[in-house]
């Protein structure tokens, strides 16, 4: 006996096939994970369940939810069973959430307009609700503003939102995708304890998710059901060659590189950013971190959002002005702003920015892009040499001469990705900062750049700081591992010892939270609460304190110095507690 | 370079956008070619032949006014002035705006402020009204409408390009070029100035029949273009006093004027959407 049936659905907009004969079941109480790279079509099927597709979509095929056919179902029929028997959870709270209502009243609608309840204990239930959902003082809470609760807060309150009307099925699209990954597993463990009998249709790119909170899996290929099965037979023996490609893609739990010595090209010293607005408290987004990469090194620095990373690169590239400390680029300083720089200084550090398709003139053809550095750098250049170099550097990112003439809006996030990465490396730096560059990209077009980037080490000696907030790709890529809170140095060491004996809690909180793509051991478990404070108002003494399992009463008042613990650098008071095996619960 | 061609892919690809350009394109050529094929003068009265109405012998296919001139000829006459003076002062608007605007917009800060506020100032101003001070101050003449009407479209275009220039500012390949060490100039001119292409060519087909309006306006309050020389809204307004004994007079060109604007009009929504669906990839 299934609660939800869809049977042959298919979506189309206009000659495109968005999802093609699409069969699956949902079971009462059960959780199941739709899994595909993206566009293959699993965010369509949702909205096609909820019946939420745009007007331009043309359907076939049926959705059953118990005796209620949705597909094509009337508004009324539609109202009916939305959010009593079947309710959403978006991927982006920001978005799902009215901005012109307080939460409490949000909530408090969908009671009234589906008759449940209404007035004083219609607001009763809501805040119960709230409270359920781990808003910490509920009440206060109800008369917020979406706008005054942070990411994880806001998405607490559409799983309340979503739950209220107590559905039988949740549909939930990417509803941690936006979240820091400590925060992605307080709402995972949120709706595991919460949901009971309410079946979950849970829709990710993230095969570590599903791994750890799902009993059967479906995998989407270009709009096809490739493979369906409990979990840990996908996992264990995959069946279409599709379902490989997605485990492949994730990161593996193996193990992190060794370090690498070399002589040091670059140094941070002391740095802290501060900004200051024009109304309100300066924000000091970095404190005094100290940084040195050696040549061929991945140096990859990871934290939470808020913790200072990219103010830390963007100061490092003099993009933003120091409060203090300074740049030492081969053993002499640099000027703090890049405009000061010399040509040259500019020349020997490059970015790669998060957004391929933003970093790229969109008027620019792929070769006019590559070439323009070397315009600037070597104006003596002539055109057919330039153009034999540009061609040289696209090759090396894997790019043939066939792209030289595209423009940025007709490559995809990898290719674009590899341009502008391919502008970097024309140059020839000696350091190239890469603000969360594979962030936006899939497994595969991940190792290309990584592939990439231990080429360019081996044969010019480039170091790379490596911006992301997801340890697995820094396990994948990183020599060595920075890691921030808050604005401080929490770890620094080589990646083998931070990843497999983190020394700090935070650290150990970050990995435990990483989910993994391993039914027996999927990872994604919260460890610590809350999120990270606002930089502006830092607590007092360890800024780590209030969220740490460890916390004693030393760190709310001494802020812990980094120092030296078997060769890594950890601000902790534990540290060497933690190094001898004495480690938490 | 290639917002243009892609624009006008666009445009190819809207029905509406064809349907207008090809209208737009027979009017002009039937104002440029028509007064010089008719047998009949644009002054010339003809005290016999006083409002006969269209298409009734002597080759008036419009008729006559009530000065026995033949319409057909004043009509394409008034049109080719009425587009004239709306593609010069849309020039004039686009060279003042685009330059004003974009320099705010790079400059920023304090010179922006300044700069922004001093457009303000000037929106405050009763154009209409300093436009007729003018009038009446000055021999009233072509270049003056020309002058007047560009003057006002300016502070608009200034705007946009502003804003659009402040947000390509902070945009990641503009970054990106500051790193590499691309001087000032040359990120205005390669990285800046085609991505303000698009929205400047949407706003320029929208600023036309603004400026087609206020040359009417004028015309008809009998401000603007002086007789024997005619515009669509001198004609409009001639043909409001023959309103009850010819009709004609008045809808012959007040039809044109409406299907001008109008094309203009949808070509300029259809501008905006070729480039949003770009924009939007």
């Amino acid at each position: 006996m299934s609660l939800l049936e869809v049977r042959d659905l298919s979506i189309r907009y206009g000659a495109t096939d968005v999802v093609s004969g699409l069969d699956f079941d949902v079971a009462p109480g059960e959780a199941v994970g739709l899994v595909g790279a993206s566009g293959s079509g699993k965010s369509q099927t949702a909205l096609a369940i909820m019946g939420l597709l745009p007007r331009a979509a043309s359907i076939s095929g049926s959705v059953r939810l118990g005796p209620h056919e949705l597909l094509g179902a009337p508004a009324r029929v539609l109202d009916r069973v939305r959010p009593t028997r079947i309710a959403m959870v978006f991927q982006d709270p920001a978005q799902a959430l009215n901005p012109y209502l307080r939460v409490g009243r949000q909530l408090v609608r969908i009671l009234e307009q589906h008759r449940i309840a209404r007035g004083a204990s219609a607001r009763q239930k809501v805040v119960e609700m709230l409270a359920r959902v781990g808003l910490p003082d509920a009440p206060r809470q109800a008369a917020a503003w979406p706008h005054e609760l942070s990411g994880g807060m806001r998405q607490r309150v559409m799983i309340a939102s979503a739950l209220l009307a107590g559905p039988e099925l949740l549909v939930a699209d990417e509803p941690t995708t936006a979240l820091d990954v400590t925060v992605q597993a307080q709402i995972l463990d949120l709706l595991e304890s919460l949901r009971q009998d309410t079946a979950l249709l849970l829709i990710t790119h993230d095969l570590g998710i599903v791994a750890g909170r799902c009993e059967r899996m479906l995998v989407l290929e270009a709009g096809r059901l490739v493979e369906s099965g409990p979990v840990r037979e996908v996992f264990s023996r995959p069946q279409a060659a599709g379902t490989e490609a997605l485990l492949a893609a994730t990161p593996a739990p193996g193990a992190a590189r060794e370090a690498v010595a070399g002589p040091e090209v670059f140094r941070i010293e002391g740095a802290a950013v501060c900004y200051r607005p024009r109304r309100g408290p300066p924000l000091h987004a970095v404190r005094g971190v100290g940084l040195a990469v050696a040549r061929g090194e991945i140096v990859a620095v990871v934290g939470e959002s808020g913790a200072g990373k990219t103010s830390l690169g963007r100061a490092a590239l003099g993009l933003v002005p120091l409060a203090a400390g300074r740049i030492v680029l081969a053993g002499s300083e640099l000027a703090p702003l890049a405009a000061d720089r010399s040509l040259a200084a500019r020349r020997a550090v490059q970015l790669v920015f998060q957004d391929p398709a933003a970093s790229l003139n969109p008027r620019l053809t792929v070769s006019d892009i590559v070439a323009e550095p070397l315009t600037v750098h070597e104006p003596g250049l002539k055109a057919a040499e330039r153009g034999s170099r540009v061609e040289a550097a696209l090759a090396a990112t894997g790019l043939e001469a066939g792209f030289m003439t595209r423009y940025p809006h007709e490559l995809s996030g990898g290719q674009a990705q590899r341009v502008a990465i391919a502008r970097a490396l024309i140059l020839e730096p000696r350091v190239l900062i890469c603000d969360e560059a594979v962030a936006a990209l899939d497994g595969r077009a991940r190792r290309r750049i990584l592939g990439l980037f231990d080429t360019a080490r081996a044969e010019t000696g480039l170091a790379v700081i490596f911006i992301t907030h997801d340890l697995g790709v820094a396990q994948e890529m990183a020599h060595r591992v920075l890691v921030m809170y808050l604005g401080r140095l929490a770890e620094l060491g080589p990646a083998v010892a931070v990843l497999s004996q983190p020394l700090h809690p935070y650290t150990q909180a970050l990995l435990a939270a990483v989910p993994r793509a391993d039914p027996r051991d999927p990872g994604g478990r919260a460890t610590i609460t809350g999120e990270v404070p606002s930089p502006v108002a830092t607590p007092a003494g360890c800024a780590f304190h209030p969220r740490c399992p460890r916390a004693e009463g030393r760190c709310a008042e001494e802020r812990p110095a980094a120092r030296g613990v078997a060769g890594s650098r950890v601000a902790c008071h534990f540290a060497e507690e933690f190094l001898a095996g004495d480690a938490p619960a | 370079m290639n917002a243009l061609p892609r624009t006008f892919a666009g445009l190819r690809a809207s029905r509406t956008a064809r349907v207008c350009v090809v209208l737009l394109a027979l009017i002009v050529l039937a104002a440029l070619v028509g007064p010089l094929v008719s047998p009949h003068d644009y002054q010339r009265a003809d005290f016999d032949r006083i409002l006969v109405p269209p298409g009734s012998g002597d080759a008036h296919v419009f008729g006559t006014d009530d000065l026995g001139r033949d319409l057909f000829v004043r009509t394409m006459l008034g049109t080719r002035i009425t587009i004239l003076v709306a593609v010069v002062a849309s020039i004039v608007s686009l060279v003042i705006g685009v330059a004003y605007g974009a320099l705010a917009g790079l400059a920023g800060g304090r010179v922006d402020a300044l700069m922004m506020r001093f457009v303000d100032t000037l929106y405050a101003l009763p154009f209409i009204f300093l436009v007729i001070l003018l009038m009446v101050a000055f021999e009233r003449n072509f270049l003056l409408i020309f002058v007047a009407i560009g003057a006002i479209n300016w502070l608009d275009m200034a705007r946009i390009v502003r804003g659009q220039t402040l947000s390509l500012k902070e945009r990641e390949f503009v970054q990106a070029a500051r790193l590499i060490g691309v001087s000032t100039p040359r990120i205005l001119l390669r990285h800046i100035a085609p991505n303000l292409v698009g929205v400047v060519i949407v706003y320029l087909t929208l600023t036309i029949p603004q400026a087609i309006l206020v040359e009417s306006f004028l015309s008809f309050l009998g401000l603007g273009i002086q007789e024997p020389q005619t515009s669509l809204g001198a004609l409009v307004d001639a043909g409001v006093n023959q309103m009850e004994g010819a009709a004609w007079m008045l809808l012959i060109p007040a039809t044109l004027l409406a299907v001008i604007l109008l094309c203009f009009n949808f070509l300029g929504d259809a501008m905006r959407d070729a480039v949003d669906v770009r924009g939007a990839r």
